[in-house]
């Protein structure tokens, strides 16, 4: 609500200033525009901007840390023998922000707890104060200073459009610092992870069970962390997706690319289209209420055992969601092969189809194993279809018709509901998400630069 | 060596097709027809190979949709049971103050349960009153108090109402549980179906069109379940998203298309632009988790922080589309503004902008419909929670339709299976009209220059 209110207010100055600074400029030229050296609407824009990012900046590295530095303040007011047991720690703190948000009232805690709830109540409460108080009076600094700096000869143009640039370059910087955001985010907890286990026991380790004990009197596994039957699960899963979506793909390209007529074409590709278009949790529900019981009733029928979360059912609506990904990718491709490697092969008497088989698919295999591999990157990643028709159980297992578990998979399941951010088993979710990251970038990274190899022989 | 063995290899093979060269072919003879054919036949398999493979794509297309259709077309509909209710006024309003206060707070589960006490009154056993309590939904009560408070003249009359029935009774009238099949293995005993025959023989069984799947929240109460919670959730989500991801995306385009030296920092950014393109959705659930959650503190749950992953997610979208856009427009513009004295800046924001601007919005549309249908990383930002409230604000707890659909899907009662489906259809339609709309505007304002 204050923060709505906040920029509401910022906005409010903004558009007040820009109002000051074009009066400004229109009150120094005389009335006639001539005098000034730019537009008034300049000199506005100039005060406007002045008032409105650094008050925007300010709010933004404000809320950054906020929380960090409320909670330091008051984890160094607790006892020692709360800090240094990072269970009871976060328990405490968990109490104490209930305690400030007013509904403590049940707990049964010790007075330091209830203190210190009472401190960070009032500590929030001073830093949403001294957060307006700084950002309305950053504002209206702003406006003043760039007011009063306001002269008929001053290049305003040439300001405002310098701090366009900034801006448009701080826009850009957003795609680094988000790459930067998210490897940062991943190595911090997975090297948090790394210190509890070794990478070699989790790179290399057969056996996944991350359940350990929550409470050190408690009769529990000590928990395995080998990834290796996650990794299997993965592939398992994308190499069935692949068994399907690349033919299907590749020959839907070919089809619409050579023989469609244009007719057809329009209807098609369209209609090919909406199957990537289709939110993954949609395909998760058909796969798991439709294909998985479909698959074990006729596997039944057969005398197979289909597991209800078979790996088969998932890749296969897996592959389908990629079908149209790899069709318009192969489509571009084969598209750029040059007509006259295609007259040719027409001109020594060739058929379509042996003009297809033989002279483009080659010459455009290197685009197409690029167009593959993107779709493998993909489907490595992809989430939602696993989760809902894929198992938990970790199994090494190159059978499809049994469950199997991926690495994204996992990632959900460790972090949907309580995550603590101290045991193994919920940083071990980053760790898979570093993995995951990592394949992905290379994969892509390769791809990327095999396609582009591969336009630049025939560009 | 090897070189003059390949080399005579090579005379060798040249002689035999100068051989063949010289020896006249004969097209008639029967060997070259039926190579001939044969090759025919090949590109006729070949075509028909890829005519099946688009058939088996749209195949996949039409069972999708058909087999969501099937299943959920029938929540929008929902049983209602007809009872003769005693509207009591020792119960509702014993004093007879008329104060709405007190007829709100009356026990009105209690005025349902002596209804149906009274419809069947041979029911004695209290497994089997319990069983017929479920005859009509926990949520008929609340239905019963709005028709009191709007009208307090009921009070001390009998009328027949309408009310909402049990999940499992508007499971077994929309025909999903079979009562043929054997007691054990079905959620209704014998004598609950021989309530519901008998109600169905008086004509005291009727469906009625679904209104609360659209206006309610969440629930645990299949009947009761909607999604508006989730379509709030949504807007929310999509507006923080928005907000974020339209202007950052347009101003990082226009500076890598229009300003942008060629150097280092420019090319870091384009790379790192391709390959955030394909990084897969549920890492940048993690980077919320731990950035905005874990160091920024920001609240669980809540739509602003669903809004600020998902802007970094659809974020390479928009620049790549609005990129593509802009570089669309002709440099004659261009270089007759500033001909006329526009600045660069003004050049951009007088004229390219304006006219790549349907282009930049269909890319923004389908960004936001790719953010619309995302789940994975809102799972990690803890926007799965079981939320009854419709949110009133970005910082409320909430969840959204895809997730709303994921955790449907995950409940165990057989009348979620239709919830999910028909949410399956309302999202389904939003999308459909956001992809129309942005084809739409590609059509009517597609310029060939």
């Amino acid at each position: 609500m204050s923060l709505s209110f906040l920029l509401l207010a910022v906005a409010a100055l903004c558009a007040l200033s820009f109002y000051f600074g074009r009066q400004r400029a229109v009150a120094l030229s005389g009335g006639r525009h001539s005098n000034l050296h730019s537009l008034p609407a300049h000199y506005g824009a100039y005060t406007a901007a002045w008032c409105g990012i650094p008050a925007l900046f300010l709010i933004l590295i404000w809320y950054m840390f906020q929380g960090t530095v409320i909670e330091t303040l008051i984890i160094s007011d607790l006892p020692a023998e709360i800090v240094n047991d990072s269970g009871q720690l976060s328990l405490a703190l968990n109490s104490i922000s209930l305690i400030a948000a007013g509904n403590g009232e049940h707990l049964s805690v010790s007075p330091e707890i209830i203190d210190a709830g009472r401190r960070l109540g009032n500590l929030q409460t001073v830093a949403n104060v001294a957060l307006v108080v700084v950002i309305l009076s950053a504002a209206v600094l702003g406006l003043a200073v760039s007011y009063r700096k306001i002269e008929a000869e001053m290049r305003a143009r040439n300001n405002i459009e310098r701090i366009a640039r900034y801006v448009m370059i701080g826009c850009s910087a957003i795609a680094i610092l988000s790459t930067v955001g998210i490897v940062f985010s991943l190595l911090f907890e997975a090297m948090h992870f790394f210190t509890k286990v070794s990478p070699l026991e989790f790179l290399f380790g057969l056996e996944w069970s991350p359940q350990t004990a929550i409470r050190d009197d408690q009769v529990a596994s000590e928990g395995a962390f080998g990834a290796i039957p996650l990794f299997a699960g993965t592939l398992l899963i994308t190499l069935i997706a692949m068994c399907v979506a690349v033919p299907i793909g590749l020959f839907s390209a070919i089809y619409m690319g050579e023989y469609a007529s244009p007719k057809f074409r329009a209807v098609a590709k369209p209609a090919l289209e909406i199957l990537a278009g289709v939110p993954t949790v949609v395909y998760g529900f058909f796969a798991a209420l439709t294909v998985a019981p479909f698959l074990r009733d006729n596997g039944a029928v057969l005398g197979l055992d289909v597991s209800s979360e078979s790996a088969l059912a998932a890749g296969l609506v897996m592959g389908v969601m990629i079908i149209p990904f790899v069709s318009s990718l192969s489509d571009d491709v084969m598209s750029q092969v040059p007509k006259s490697l295609r007259d040719g092969s027409y001109g020594l008497g060739a058929t379509k189809s042996e003009t297809i088989r033989n002279v483009i698919f080659p010459a455009a295999l290197p685009g197409i194993v690029g167009a593959v591999l993107l779709a493998v990157s993909r489907a490595i990643g992809e989430t939602m279809i696993v989760v809902m028709a894929a198992g938990l159980a970790a199994n090494m297992t190159a059978n499809p018709l049994q469950a199997v578990t991926t690495v994204t998979v996992q990632i959900v399941t460790l972090l949907v509901g309580d995550q603590e951010f101290d045991s193994a088993k919920t940083l071990s979710a980053f760790a898979l998400g570093l993995v995951l990251f990592l394949v992905t970038l290379g994969l892509n990274v390769f791809a990327l630069k095999v396609v582009q190899k591969y336009r630049e022989k025939y560009d | 060596m090897t070189d003059m063995a390949s080399l005579m290899e090579d005379r060798a093979a040249a002689k035999v097709i100068s051989d063949n060269l010289r020896k006249p072919v004969d097209w008639d003879s029967p060997k070259i027809a039926r190579n001939i054919k044969k090759r025919y036949a090949a590109e006729r398999r070949f075509k028909i190979y890829g005519l099946a493979a688009i058939f088996l794509a749209l195949t996949a297309l039409f069972v999708l949709a058909g087999s969501i259709g099937s299943k959920g077309y029938s929540a929008f509909y929902q049983t209602y049971v007809q009872l003769e209710v005693t509207f009591d006024k020792s119960v509702i309003d014993p004093d007879g103050t008329g104060d709405p206060e007190v007829i709100g707070r009356a026990n009105y589960d209690g005025l349902i349960k002596s209804a149906l006490r009274e419809r069947f009154p041979d029911v004695t056993a209290r497994r089997d009153k319990r069983n017929l309590y479920g005859i009509v939904s926990g949520g008929a009560s609340y239905d019963l108090r709005e028709r009191v408070l709007e009208n307090p003249s009921l009070i001390g009359q009998t009328r027949s109402v309408w009310l909402i029935s049990g999940d499992d009774f508007d499971m077994l009238n929309k025909g999903y549980i079979d009562p043929a099949v054997p007691e054990g293995d079905r959620r209704l005993n014998d004598q609950e179906v021989g309530w519901y025959n008998e109600l169905v023989a008086d004509g005291a069984v009727d469906k009625q069109f679904h209104a609360r799947f659209f206006t309610n929240g969440d629930s645990r109460e299949p009947e009761l379940a909607g999604i508006w919670g989730a379509a709030v959730g949504s807007f929310y989500t999509l507006i923080v998203t928005l907000a974020l991801s339209f202007p950052i995306g347009v101003l990082a385009a226009i500076y890598l298309e229009e300003f942008a030296p060629k150097n280092r920092f420019t090319q870091i950014v384009e790379v790192n632009i391709n390959n955030l393109a394909a990084v897969p959705s549920i890492v940048f659930g993690l980077l919320g988790l731990e950035v905005y959650l874990n160091v920024m503190h920001l609240p669980r749950s809540a739509p602003v922080v669903g809004g600020l992953t998902l802007a970094l997610m659809t974020l390479p979208t928009i620049i790549i589309a609005s990129r593509a856009a802009i570089k669309a427009v002709p440099p004659s513009i261009r270089q007759a503004a500033l001909g006329l004295g526009a600045s660069p800046v003004q050049t951009v924001t007088h004229h390219v902008l304006p006219l790549a601007m349907p282009g930049i919005l269909t890319g923004t549309i389908i960004g936001m419909a790719q953010a619309l249908g995302e789940t994975a990383p809102l799972l990690m930002i803890g926007m799965v929670a079981f939320i009854v409230d419709v949110p009133g604000s970005a910082l409320d707890p909430a969840t959204v339709l895809p997730v709303q659909i994921y955790l449907w899907a995950d409940s165990p009662e057989r009348a979620f299976v239709e919830k999910t489906s028909a949410a399956i259809m309302v999202l389904l339609a939003f999308l459909v009209l956001m992809n129309g709309l942005a084809v739409y505007l590609r059509k009517k304002f597609e310029r060939k220059w």
